[in-house]
C-alpha cells in the first residue's frame, strides 16, 4: 500500500507541482495517476522513491515513512519503469535484467536465472538473453524495463507512462499483456499516464489531478466515467464517455433469438431459402465465421466470400461488446456466443438499448 | 627519397649508443611517462566533472586555455624557471615532460567528461531510480557508456605528445627529435626525413593500438550505436596535425 498524505513539492523556482496530493493506492492492485500535462504526475510519482524530495506531507509504503528509509535500499525494493526504458547500452538483455538482483547481491546463477525466466515471462523470446539494448524495437525494449523493473519481485512498481512511446497496435499488446502479468503477480501499481483511454483500461483506480498537482476525482473507472465530479474531470474522460463507460457495464439480461445458420460449402439455392438479406455462415462446430449476402451469391459458400466486419459477444461479457456487435454486424443483428465461441443466437442493438434503459434488474448478470 | 631510404635502412644506423632503437626507447619514454601523468589527472577528475555537472565550466576554460599554449615557448619557460632549481639532466627532462603533461590534458578531459555527459539521460535516471548510489551509476553505468570518448581523448593526445616529443631534443635530451636537430645542423636532410619518417611511423603504430584498446574495452552494445564517425574524423585530424609537425 502506497499512502499519500499531503504530499507536497514545491520547487527552488517556487513551481508548485504537487499541492497537497492525499491518495490510497492499495495493495494488490493498479492505482493510475492521469491528468493534463505538467500537472504533477511525474513529480508524484517520483516522491514516492524520493527521486524527488517532497518538500511537505509524507509518502508511506505499508505504514513506513519513505522519508526514514535509505534512498537506496528504499528504491531497489520499488520496481520502476520509465517511458523510454532507459535501458544499459553497455549490458546485454540478460544484464540489464539482473540489475537489482546484483545490487542485492543475489547469486550470479539465481540471477541468470530469474532474467531469462523474466525474458519469457514479459514475452520475448529467449534467443534475446544475448542481445544489446539497440538491437530491440521500441516496443521490446519495453518490456525489457518491465522485466528489469521485475526482477527482484518488489511488491511496488511505479510506472511512468511506460507505454505512451510506442505505436498504438503495439501499445495495445503491451497492456493487454501488462493486465495479464499483473492478475498473476498482484503487485501494487501506481501506473501514471495522460492518456485517460489507458487509465480506464489499466486502472482498478483511477485518480485524475489538475495542474499543481490537486486531486480532482478519485474513483473505479466506471465510476469516473459515469459521474465525474466536475466539468473539468467531465472534459478530460472525454465525449464519448457514455459508450465507454459501458464497458464496466455488465450486457443486460436478453434472451437471444435463434438464427438460422448455414455452413461452408452451403448451396446457393439453400442459402437463400431463409429469405433474409445476410446470412450467418458457421463452422462445423457452429462458431461464427462470417456473413454472405444471398442475393450476391452464385456458388457454393467458401471462405473467401464472408463478410468479416462483425464482432461477436457473449451474455457475461460488457454491455459495451453487445452492443457493439449488433452496430457492427452487417446484418443488424448481433452474433452472441457462448464460452465456448458457438453460436447462441442474435441480438439487435434496439434490443440492447432497450434493456439498458429498462431499470437493471436485481444483480441480473455479472454473475459466470 | 632514395637517400631517405637508405638512410632508414643502413645497417650502422640500427646499432649503438646513437642508433634508432635507442631514439625510439627515449622517444616512448617521454612519451609514455607524460600520457599517463596526464591521464591520472584529467581522467579522474573528467570524469568526475561529467558526474556532477560541477567545475563544467572551469573545465571547458581551462582546456580549452591550455590548448592555446605555444609548447616551445612553455618549454623555454619552463626551463627558465624550473631549470635552476633542479641538477644535472631532471632540469631539462622535467620541464619537457612538463610541456607534454600541459599538452595532453586537455584532450583527455575533454574526452572524459563529454563521454560521462552524452550517456543518455534515460539511463542513468532508470540507474539511480533501480537503488544504485552516486558510484555505482558511475562505475557500473556512465564509465563504461563513456568509454568510446575516454579513448578517442587518450589516442588523440598520445598522438600529440609523441608528434611533439621531438621538442626534447632541442634542449638536448634524446628521442627521435634528435635525428632533426642533428641532421639540421649538419644539413644531413635524409637524416631529418628519416627521423620525421620514424615519428610520423610511431604516431601510426600508437593509434592503432589505441584502435585495439578501444575494441577490448568497449561494449560491442555501445559502439553499435554511437560515435563511430566522429571518433574516425577526430583522430584523422589529429593525425594530420602529427604528421605537419
Ligand atoms: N526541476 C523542476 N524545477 C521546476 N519546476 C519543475 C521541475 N520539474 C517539474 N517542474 C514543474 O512541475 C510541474 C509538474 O511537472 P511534472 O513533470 O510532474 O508533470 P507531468 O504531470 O508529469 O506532465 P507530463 O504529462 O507532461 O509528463 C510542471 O509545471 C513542471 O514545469
Ligand atoms: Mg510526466
Amino acid at each position: 500500500m502506497i499512502r499519500f498524505e499531503g504530499a507536497t513539492k514545491t520547487f527552488p523556482d517556487g513551481t508548485v507541482a504537487v499541492g497537497g496530493l492525499d491518495l490510497l493506492a492499495a495493495t494488490g492492485s493498479i492505482t493510475v495517476l492521469v491528468g493534463p500535462s505538467g500537472c504533477g504526475k511525474t513529480t508524484s510519482l517520483r516522491m514516492v522513491n524520493r527521486m524527488i524530495e517532497p518538500t511537505g506531507g509524507r509518502i508511506m509504503i505499508d505504514d513506513r515513512d519513505t522519508a526514514s528509509m535509505d534512498a537506496a535500499q528504499l528504491r531497489r525494493g520499488i520496481g520502476y519503469v520509465i517511458q523510454h526504458a532507459g535501458l544499459f547500452p553497455h549490458r546485454t538483455i540478460v544484464d540489464n535484467i539482473a540489475t537489482v538482483p546484483r545490487l542485492l547481491g543475489w547469486d550470479r546463477s539465481t540471477t541468470r536465472n530469474r532474467a531469462l525466466e523474466l525474458i519469457e515471462r514479459v514475452g520475448l523470446p529467449a534467443s534475446f538473453a544475448g542481445r544489446y539494448p539497440h538491437q530491440l524495437s521500441g516496443g521490446q525494449q519495453q518490456r525489457v524495463g518491465v522485466a528489469r523493473a521485475l526482477a527482484a519481485d518488489p511488491p511496488v512498481m511505479l510506472m511512468d507512462e511506460p507505454f505512451s512511446a510506442v505505436d498504438p497496435v503495439v501499445r495495445e499488446q503491451l497492456q493487454e499483456e501488462f493486465l495479464r502479468l499483473q492478475s498473476e503477480l498482484g503487485k501494487t501499481i501506481l501506473f501514471v499516464t495522460h492518456d485517460i483511454d489507458e487509465a480506464v483500461k489499466l486502472g482498478d483506480q483511477v485518480a485524475v489531478l489538475r495542474v499543481g498537482g490537486v486531486l480532482a476525482q478519485v474513483a473505479d473507472p466506471a465510476t469516473l466515467l459515469r459521474d465525474p465530479v466536475d466539468d473539468f474531470v467531465a472534459d478530460f474522460a472525454g465525449r464519448d464517455r457514455g459508450y465507454r463507460g459501458l464497458g464496466f457495464r455488465p450486457a443486460p439480461s436478453l434472451t437471444p433469438r435463434s438464427e438460422p445458420a448455414v455452413t461452408l460449402g452451403t448451396s446457393p439455392e439453400e442459402v437463400r431459402r431463409s429469405g433474409n438479406a445476410w446470412v450467418l455462415v458457421v463452422d462445423d462446430d457452429r462458431r461464427p465465421l462470417g456473413w454472405v449476402e444471398p442475393a450476391r451469391v452464385t456458388e457454393p459458400v467458401a471462405t473467401d466470400r464472408l463478410h468479416r466486419g462483425g464482432t461477436v459477444a457473449r451474455l457475461d461479457g460488457s454491455s459495451r461488446a453487445i452492443l457493439d456487435a449488433a452496430l457492427s454486424s452487417p446484418s443488424g443483428r448481433g452474433v452472441v456466443v457462448d464460452d465456448d465461441g458457438c453460436l447462441l443466437g442474435t441480438v439487435t442493438s434496439a434490443e440492447v438499448v432497450a434493456a439498458l434503459q429498462s431499470p437493471p434488474g436485481p444483480d441480473s448478470s455479472g454473475q459466470p | 627519397m632514395n637517400d631517405v631510404l637508405k638512410w632508414l635502412t643502413d645497417g650502422a644506423h640500427w646499432r649503438g649508443g646513437e642508433g634508432i632503437p635507442l631514439r625510439l626507447g627515449e622517444h616512448l619514454l617521454y612519451s609514455g611517462l607524460a600520457l599517463l601523468v596526464a591521464a591520472v589527472l584529467a581522467v579522474p577528475l573528467g570524469l568526475w566533472v561529467g558526474h556532477t555537472g560541477r567545475g563544467r565550466y572551469l573545465a571547458v576554460n581551462v582546456s580549452g586555455g591550455l590548448r592555446a599554449v605555444p609548447s616551445l615557448g612553455l618549454l623555454f619557460a619552463a626551463i627558465m624557471l624550473l631549470g635552476p632549481r633542479l641538477s644535472g639532466e631532471a632540469g631539462v627532462f622535467i620541464p619537457s615532460e612538463l610541456v607534454l603533461v600541459v599538452l595532453a590534458v586537455p584532450p583527455i578531459l575533454a574526452g572524459a567528461y563529454a563521454g560521462v555527459e552524452q550517456v543518455d539521460a534515460a539511463a542513468r535516471d532508470a540507474a539511480r531510480g533501480m537503488g544504485m548510489r552516486g558510484w555505482q551509476v558511475l562505475w557500473q553505468v556512465e564509465v563504461p557508456n563513456a568509454m568510446p570518448l575516454v579513448i578517442s581523448g587518450l589516442r588523440s593526445a598520445a598522438l600529440q605528445v609523441v608528434a611533439t616529443a621531438t621538442l626534447a631534443a632541442t634542449v638536448g635530451l634524446g628521442g627521435l627529435g634528435r635525428f632533426l636537430i642533428d641532421g639540421l645542423s649538419v644539413r644531413d636532410y635524409a637524416q631529418m626525413a628519416g627521423g620525421a619518417v620514424l615519428v610520423a611511423a610511431l604516431a601510426l603504430l600508437v593509434d592503432l593500438l589505441g584502435a585495439t584498446l578501444q575494441r577490448l574495452v568497449v561494449s560491442p552494445g555501445v559502439t553499435g550505436q554511437t560515435g563511430r564517425s566522429t571518433a574516425r574524423t577526430r583522430r584523422g585530424g589529429r593525425l594530420r596535425l602529427a604528421l605537419r609537425s
